[in-house]
């Protein structure tokens, strides 16, 4: 089983509207490249211009923050769950 | 340090006014804070208002209206934003603040204001089909710095205008950051202390990850 990665609503326009999908990469950096490839584009909402992730977003492999591991070198293999989420500031005037 | 004066609601719109309304059936005390008067586009996801109040003022209209319903329940609405210079003198001697505000510069300041005041606070945000929620107690758990180190410009982040907002979703959002003020007010634990609930609101499915004081947290470390 691959990689699954939970796509917030705000990526989705990406990912043609998916919820999810995957990848076989060996790290969450290979995978965020692996995106890019098939979804142009996601990485900049992802990532800076110097290719680290932007300080309002967290990625989590298992539940477990990156910025605690290995950051953009956390392994991860298949079956893991990534989750990319980005800070929400709306509350709906 | 916390007080006995109830929940701060800041901001009275698709968070704020269902979080005020199950507050309200409790018999909480509360104190409502929103600058805005009540629009027609409110009206769908903004259950303390009907079209009689357009044009009111938002915080004190739902007090009004909620003091109708369960008479003798001590509420009260400020017409007033909270902001730097009014942020602490408002927020003093709550028991509970919830963040139900749109902005990334409110949501901040509230953070920040929690840490220094000692009173835990009810982070909400909602936009298109998502929410996050998570509670935050001073000294104790991660604040919202401590998950978002650097907080994104303006214009980096989409508000609801731009990125739409969906009642129900909003909706629930709300109610279920009524229910971590309650348990706080009630003076039991709240869970999502140490938890940040992500609502996928295309899906109505909740999920949850866990959270870790960062120890260079710029705020609370």
């Amino acid at each position: 089983m691959p990689v699954i990665v939970k796509v917030p609503t705000p990526l989705r326009k990406f990912t043609a509207g998916s919820e999810s999908v995957e990848g076989t990469v060996s790290t969450v950096g290979a995978l965020v490249d692996d995106l890019e490839q098939r979804h142009p584009g996601i990485r900049e909402r992802i990532c800076d211009d110097q290719g680290k992730v932007r300080r309002f977003v967290n990625l989590y492999v298992n539940g477990e923050d990156i910025r605690f591991l290995q950051q953009l070198d956390t392994e991860v293999k298949d079956g893991d769950d990534i989750s990319i989420v980005p800070a929400i500031a709306g509350g709906a005037p | 340090m916390p007080g006995n004066h109830g929940a701060a609601i800041v901001g009275v719109g698709g968070l704020g006014a269902p979080a005020a309304v199950a507050l309200a059936a409790t018999g909480a005390r509360l104190s409502l804070f929103d600058p805005d008067r009540v629009e027609l586009s409110n009206l769908p996801r903004q259950p303390t208002f009907g079209q009689a109040d357009i044009g009111a003022e938002k915080a004190r209209a739902a007090a009004e209206r909620l003091r109708r319903a369960h008479p003798g329940l001590e509420i009260s609405g400020h017409a007033t934003a909270v902001d730097r210079k009014t942020g602490a003198a408002l927020l003093a001697g709550h028991a509970v603040i919830i963040d139900a505000t749109d902005g990334i510069d409110t949501k901040v300041l509230l953070n920040d204001l929690s840490v220094e005041l000692g009173i835990p606070l009810v982070h909400a945000g909602v936009l298109g089909l998502d929410g996050q929620l998570m509670t935050i107690v001073p000294g104790r758990t991660a604040c919202l710095r401590c998950l978002f180190v650097e907080l994104p410009a303006d214009d980096e982040l989409p508000t609801c205008q731009q990125a739409g907002i969906l009642g129900p979703v909003v909706g629930s959002v709300g109610l279920a950051a009524a229910r971590e003020a309650r348990a706080i007010l009630a003076g039991r634990p709240a869970p999502l202390e140490d938890r940040l609930a992500i609502l996928d609101g295309a899906a109505l499915r909740w999920r949850q990850i866990v959270l870790q004081r960062n120890e260079r947290c710029p705020v609370c470390a």
